[in-house]
């Protein structure tokens, strides 16, 4: 029973529409959503490393840790955001950050 | 191969289960955990593939900082977590069927697709055997030398990212007394001493 590139390819379609529902379902809360963009990009590095491995580039492993950099950098902002946010409202609630809004 | 296939259904299994539970758990820190036990499972799919850098730098940097920064945000925020699932079900209908729909979709791409016969041709820099060269070497030659901008440029966006947290975060609250370097340097006695002459029987 050999392990295919579509086996992989699949789990990372899995993963990636967890992610995707899982923004759905928690729209109110916002650490649960950056868990979710996590997943996403967990996801999109399982599909280039996969095509990595089975096409014998390497260029998609270094893609995919470019990937994992920026996923940091991103977690790190957002998060640095909601304490923000959190520390201006007492809240993390989505829909309670209309402050632009006229 | 055989037990190569078991370890792939195991990890995918558990990644997939326990990403179910990471948008599905009451509790935030819960969330977390699976998120890690996730990732945990997407490090070996990582080393099954042979990538045995990214799987390890996985598990450092996801498990080691990322995790932990969301652990503390949680944990430090004192934040209602039972008002922010009101009307999770009213969400579920669309979210449902929007994954489906992606899901399907996704699905039917991986049904018809195969690769392309020229693919092999057109690769940028074929991987060396694992017989001579080790995945971490590999990967070391080429983001030191052709993707060396590249490398240098994900250094600058994390610095970028660290600037901007610290910036963002930081705060001076107003009635806390602080010490000043540059007064204490400045003081000379003409301004740290004061003669009085004190008549007797006299206080001040």
């Amino acid at each position: 029973m050999e392990i295919a590139l579509t086996h992989y390819l699949v789990v990372a379609a899995i993963l990636f529409t967890i992610g995707v529902f899982g923004i759905f379902l928690n729209r109110k809360n916002v650490i649960i959503i950056l868990m979710s963009v996590e997943l996403i990009l967990l996801s999109v590095n399982l599909n280039f490393v996969a095509f990595s491995s089975f096409l014998g580039d390497l260029v998609g492993q270094v893609f995919a840790m470019l990937v994992l950099t920026v996923a940091a950098a991103e977690t790190a902002i957002g998060l640095a955001i909601l304490v923000v946010h959190f520390r201006n409202r007492g809240s993390i609630d989505v829909e309670d950050v209309n402050l632009m809004k006229g | 191969m055989a037990v190569a296939a078991l370890f792939f259904y195991i990890f995918s299994a558990l990644a997939i289960g326990s990403a179910v539970m990471v948008i599905a758990a009451r509790n935030p820190v819960h969330s977390v955990l699976f998120l890690i036990l996730a990732f945990f499972n997407g490090a070996g799919l990582f080393l099954l593939l042979g990538a045995e850098f990214l799987s390890m730098i996985l598990v450092v940097v996801y498990v080691g900082a990322v995790a932990v920064l969301f652990l503390f945000v949680v944990m430090m925020l004192d934040i209602d977590f039972t008002a922010l699932r009101q009307g999770m079900l009213q969400y579920l209908p669309v979210g449902m069927t929007i994954g489906l729909i992606l899901l399907v979709e996704l699905c039917m791409v991986l049904g018809t697709w195969v690769v392309s016969p020229e693919a092999v041709g057109l690769r940028a820099s074929p991987a060396p055997a694992l017989t001579d060269v080790t995945n971490t070497a590999a990967l070391g030659h080429l983001i030191y030398t052709r993707y060396v901008y590249f490398f240098q440029a994900a250094g600058l966006i994390l610095l970028v990212a660290m600037i901007g947290a610290i910036v963002l975060t930081l705060r001076h609250k107003p009635n806390v007394r602080r010490q000043s370097i540059a007064a204490q340097v400045a003081r000379n006695p003409a301004t740290a001493v004061e003669i009085r002459k004190v008549k007797p029987g006299q206080g001040i």
